[in-house]
């Protein structure tokens, strides 16, 4: 599927950054169940995390009823077509999505739902465990609203997959030491303790490569980064609102 | 899927967020601040060995409307060489497709946090009257504010009163920048509405509590008295946070009158403010506040009262001595 938009302007005239191939709105109105699972699949990566931190925090559910609700979640949005009554002009997917959670979750007939899910989606065994243990690391009794606490753990989920995928891409690259830098100075701080010259005999590499690889890695996070965004929002406006909110820039 | 911390996720959106600057004679230090339509770092410009101020739009800003706003603002201060306005220096795309423009590093105080040490109302009031100049300039050759607050005006380390963030300005028609404004009319391409800080995307634009109401309204063709509203709102933003108790009313009146709701009652331009101002310092009478002929002969005396100390003190001196030689 290309939805490749006209009218996007980010990376500019120069197009550095092509942004999507695939949009997981359009997927799940497709009549074509690989579409639908296509886009399932998309959303679950993004989404996953934090519905089910939502539900156990906000809902304060345990852990077994949170990964079953989790689960049935997105078996339901596809099954019934949640996303069909989605409408752009009036919310986020991300608020959509999580006020669905709401309604989920006042609803619920567990026993039905069990019976339900499963049915013609395919699950990919998600990663509770590791869910869990992010749980553990957030502050406890925040005065976030949900809304907020729901953006801030989906940005949380995409910028995580977002290095996942820079991690693979890279090293298929043979550039592994490019990803080694973005991780050794943006994701564990390691780098302000050190010296260019230190860095650069830990990695083997000339200091000066040190500011170039890291530049580097960090242009192709950036544009992975504005791809998963795209890939998930449903108009340019909506992808526009989102990378606001996910660069932590507050609009009124 | 990897999990991050709080501070991985806000270091990789700083990151996500940052100017690639490859290709460029700038390197990263620093980011000072954010506004609506862009960030503003510290970087250094390793050509001449000196640090500046990069401003460019925010990533998720790509729009063409907001990449020409960029645009317009550097081309606006670049043509307005005021010592109150910060120079520009460099204009460009960056690597990541976003425009910048890079300017003078001014390291200083906003007016809000400036003015909280500044208690003699005379001193803010030769402040305001240092912000009156660089946009009197600004409209003499045809270019309107149109978001002044304290926020937008900034006090460097030498004193210096600079008036910043000229990203909403708006060029007149028929604006006479440089030798050949004539030829230069205001874009009709360029929207006349962006966003602001606390504004989205095509909404009124500016700073309420600061902002005329014509240009609340969002109708209407703004001409320089909407600016001069704001500069109103300036004046009573000094007068009401300074710690000198009641404020004068001939100052009310100068307050009032460019602040009026209609724009025909206010001040016609700035100098025309800034000399009811000056006026006011000088003890002279104002224009925006009619006075008595008692408060003229109050405000006479009160102006001249040295000489009329002396002129009393010889009175006395020559009444006692006539008294004494006369006994």
């Amino acid at each position: 599927m290309q939805i490749m938009s006209d009218d996007t302007s980010i990376g500019g005239a120069q197009q550095q950054f092509p942004l999507t191939r695939f949009s997981v709105i359009e997927g799940s109105r497709s009549e074509h169940p690989i579409e639908r699972q296509r886009a399932l699949d998309v959303l679950i990566s993004a989404y996953w995390k934090p519905v089910y931190k939502y539900i156990r925090l906000h809902w304060n559910k345990d852990n077994e009823p949170a990964k079953d609700l989790t689960q049935d979640f997105f078996a339901r949005l596809i099954e019934k077509r949640l996303l069909d009554r989605f409408d752009p002009s009036k919310a986020r997917l991300r608020t959509y999505l999580r006020v669905c959670v709401d309604g989920l979750v006042m609803n619920t007939d567990k026993a039905a739902q069990r019976q339900k899910r499963g049915g013609e989606i395919d699950f990919s065994p998600l990663d509770f465990e590791s869910a869990e243990g992010e749980l553990l690391e957030l502050p406890l009794a925040g005065n976030d609203s949900p809304d907020d606490f729901f953006a801030r753990e989906f940005a949380r989920s995409l910028f995580g997959l977002a290095v996942d995928r820079l991690r693979k891409e890279l090293e298929d690259k043979g550039k592994a030491v490019h990803f080694q830098l973005l991780e050794l100075y943006d994701i564990e701080e390691g780098g302000k303790q050190l010296t260019y010259d230190e860095v650069a005999r830990r990695f083997g590499i000339k200091p000066t490569d040190v500011t170039n690889y890291l530049a580097y890695a960090r242009r192709e996070f950036r544009k992975i980064v504005l791809e998963e965004l795209k890939a998930i929002t449903a108009d340019e406006e909506e992808f526009r609102r989102e990378a606001q909110t996910l660069l932590g820039v507050r609009l009124a | 899927m990897r999990s991050l911390n709080d501070s991985a996720l806000a270091r990789l959106q700083e990151a996500v967020d940052a100017p690639d600057l490859e290709g460029t004679r700038y390197r990263l230090i620093a980011k000072l601040g954010q506004g609506g339509m862009g960030s503003v770092y510290q970087v250094e410009d390793r050509t001449l060995a000196r640090d500046v101020a990069l401003k460019v739009i925010n990533l998720a800003d790509g729009r063409n409307e907001v990449a020409a706003r960029l645009l317009q603002e550097a081309q606006v201060i670049a043509r307005l060489e005021h010592p109150g306005i910060i120079p520009v220096h460099d204009a460009g795309t960056l690597a990541d497709g976003r425009p910048y423009y890079t300017m003078k590093l001014v390291q200083g105080k906003s007016l809000e946090d400036y003015v909280r040490d500044l208690d003699v109302m005379s001193d803010r009031l030769r402040i305001f009257l240092r912000i009156c100049d660089p946009v009197a300039f600004a409209h003499a050759h045809g270019v309107l504010h149109r978001d002044l607050k304290p926020a937008n005006v900034m006090v460097g380390l030498f004193g210096e009163v600079l008036v910043m963030d000229w990203g909403l300005s708006k060029l007149l028609t028929g604006g006479a920048i440089g030798s050949d404004a004539a030829a230069k009319p205001a874009d009709p391409s360029l929207p006349d509405k962006c966003s602001a800080p606390g504004t989205d995307h095509g909404s009124v634009l500016g700073t309420l509590g600061y902002m005329s109401p014509e240009q609340a309204s969002g109708g209407g063709q703004l001409d320089p008295r909407a600016d001069i509203y704001s500069l109103g709102a300036i004046l009573e933003f000094l007068l009401g946070t300074a710690g000198s108790g009641r404020v004068p009313r001939a100052l009310s009146a100068i307050c009032e009158k460019a602040m009026a709701a209609e724009r025909n009652d206010r001040y016609s331009s700035v100098p025309d403010l800034a000399a009811d101002v000056a006026h006011f310092l000088d003890g002279l009478p104002v224009t925006a506040y009619p006075e008595s002929a008692f408060a003229q002969a109050w405000r006479w005396i009160t102006r001249n009262r040295t000489w009329l100390l002396l002129l009393l003190a010889y009175v006395v001196t020559r009444a006692l001595l006539i008294f004494f030689r006369s006994r």
